[in-house]
């Protein structure tokens, strides 16, 4: 529903896009990972139609955005980096100007309108102007007015920013309830919402795809994928680690903590393969008393460092242009 | 033309939602009262008629009408709304039209709560209506010419004290074009061609026509004209403009 080909976006010199393509299809949830000023907001708003790309195409349900601009923009729900909206509106008289902007009126523009207020759970909050709501009701507001029209294509820029846990808990369940007939990005900083909630992860730094897989595959980019974690009785030994490095596939070990007679190993596997078995046949061999063995699965944030860190530590202000 | 319509309508109400309304008209109503009875002198002057009303109205639209227009586009870009309005199916000529008739129109509502002035002189003497008639004519008109200044010099910053300076600074050249204080620097010198031209653009020279009762078309067409052309670079701004 979403092709997105050679995108790019240039401010003067700044390149805030390069080169970016990819594709979403029906029933899909795709994450947006990067860092601040990666490009994320600018890919979003260029997807949206709000910004006109420096070169590329991006085709939404068979429009072209720069072509058909107005066909895109009824097909597609978005909500913009912060949830902006009039302030001066209750909520209720904000989402009466959306629905009727979107072409509803009668009957069918309140049955939308209570829909997506019950959806977003904006019930106590109707009638109160939208600038006195705290930043987890404005956000829902947002996203109230995204899917009043039930599009086709959902576009949420940090959709959770500023929620609390259970209002997270809330919006996730609905991005996955709605994601069944609708194609939907999201950009997140949150690791654990890309495993949480997307079929697909997108990893965008200094303007361009970094990544591009399933959240599974993205974790086991980790140097933590299958490592095992094993804790022992007793105090640590260099014979231990030694033993440990020679199982195949074990590319090293390192002394995570010890105390009180206890003590913690990291053991990293040769690209990520499995390795538990061989280090609990080990330990078994040379009667060790395991207190823990845990296989990890691989840990986002360490991939997400890796992948958006700069190679060559660069001037902070360039690191601070926002996109 | 449904979209033009719910933005004109969301405009609208969002300036009464605010205290901006009232304040604006309150203001209004009192300055054109002093205006007319205490500078202009409309007992004094023995007619009966709204003259001293019309003749002060350009001064009082110079500051009055920037600051209803000032916030028209900067308050969008500021508050960041402009995206979400940019990216509904709405065009951009769609959007600055219904920002525009919803902010004519309100000063339209100012302009017609200074019927008392009108019941004042029918009260008084015997008026030509006529001739009132044609000067509110005139009045709204111009109220369009300087709101479209207003709209378009908005678009450029999101800064709203800057729109209202820059807007004062344009509009009081277009009322100025007609006076020998700017004529002066071009005689002598420029094509008389010129001269003309820059003089026929005054808002003044249009504006008093039509408060003395002639409704020439080509006033009317004047300002319609002046309007169009300041409403179609406010969309050609807010177009390049919107994502800065």
């Amino acid at each position: 529903m979403i092709k997105v080909k050679n995108l790019s976006k240039k401010f003067d010199d700044f390149t805030a896009v390069d080169d970016i393509s990819f594709t979403v299809k029906k029933g899909e949830v795709l994450g947006f990972l990067g860092p601040n000023g990666a490009g994320k907001s600018t890919t979003m708003k260029m997807i949206t139609g709000f910004l006109n790309p420096s070169s590329g195409t991006v085709v939404v349900c068979d429009n072209d955005v720069v072509k058909k601009p107005i066909e895109v923009k009824k097909r597609i729900g978005y909500l913009p980096e912060g949830a902006p909206a009039y302030d001066d509106m209750t909520v209720v008289g904000f989402l009466r100007f959306i629905a009727s902007v979107r072409g509803f009126n009668g009957v069918e523009k309140e049955n939308r309108i209570n829909n997506a207020v019950e959806k977003s759970n904006l019930q106590d909050v109707l009638y109160k102007t939208i600038e006195t709501l705290s930043k987890g009701f404005k956000r829902r507001v947002g996203i109230a007015q995204a899917i009043l029209h039930d599009p086709a294509v959902l576009i949420l820029d940090e959709p959770t920013d500023g929620l609390d846990p259970n209002q997270k808990h809330e919006v996730r369940k609905l991005i996955k309830e709605m994601a069944k007939d609708k194609a939907i990005i999201i950009s997140t900083h949150i690791l654990e919402e890309v495993d949480a909630i997307c079929d697909r992860a997108i990893v965008i730094a200094d303007g361009a795809l970094q990544f591009d897989g399933t959240p599974r595959e993205l974790e086991s980019k980790s140097i933590y994928f299958n490592s095992v974690r094993l804790s022992l009785d007793g105090y640590p030994s260099l014979n231990v680690e030694k033993l440990i490095c020679k199982i195949e596939d074990v590319d090293s070990v390192e002394l995570v903590f010890s105390e009180e007679e206890k003590t913690t190993y990291q053991i990293f596997s040769v690209n990520g393969k499995s390795i538990s078995r061989a280090v609990n046949e080990l330990a078994n061999n040379e009667g060790w008393v395991v207190d823990e063995l845990v296989v990890e699965k691989g840990r986002l944030d360490d991939v997400f460092r890796r992948m958006t860190k700069h190679p060559v530590s660069l001037p902070d202000e360039s690191l601070e242009v926002s996109a | 033309m449904q979209n033009i319509l719910t933005i004109y309508r969301r405009e609208l109400s969002s300036y009464f939602a605010t205290p901006v309304a009232y304040v604006f008209i309150v203001i209004f109503l009192m300055l054109s009262g002093i205006f007319t009875f205490y500078l202009g002198g409309l007992f004094e002057r023995g007619q009966a008629d709204l003259q001293p009303f019309f003749s002060y109205l350009p001064w009082l639209y110079l500051f009055l009408v920037p600051a209803i227009s000032m916030g028209m586009w900067a308050e969008e870009r500021k508050s960041g709304s402009i995206e979400l309005l940019m990216t509904l199916p709405v065009s951009v000529t769609q959007a600055v039209a219904g920002k525009f008739l919803a902010a004519w129109l309100f000063i339209g509502i100012a302009l017609f709560l200074t019927f008392p002035l009108w019941i004042t002189i029918n009260y008084l003497g015997d008026p030509d209506n006529a001739v009132v008639f044609s000067g509110y004519i005139g009045a709204f008109l111009m109220a369009g010419a300087y709101l479209a200044i207003g709209s378009c010099v908005s678009a450029i910053t999101r800064n709203q004290v800057i729109a209202f300076v820059i807007s004062i600074v344009v509009c009081f050249g277009f009322i100025l074009s007609g006076f020998p204080m700017v004529l002066d620097f071009f005689t002598g010198w420029a094509p008389q061609v010129l001269i003309n031209a820059i003089s026929s653009m005054s808002f003044l020279t249009h504006f008093n026509s039509i408060t003395k009762g002639v409704v020439d078309l080509r006033d009317i067409i004047y300002f319609v004209s002046f309007i169009g052309c300041w409403l179609f670079a406010n969309i050609i701004l807010v177009e390049m403009k919107k994502s800065d």
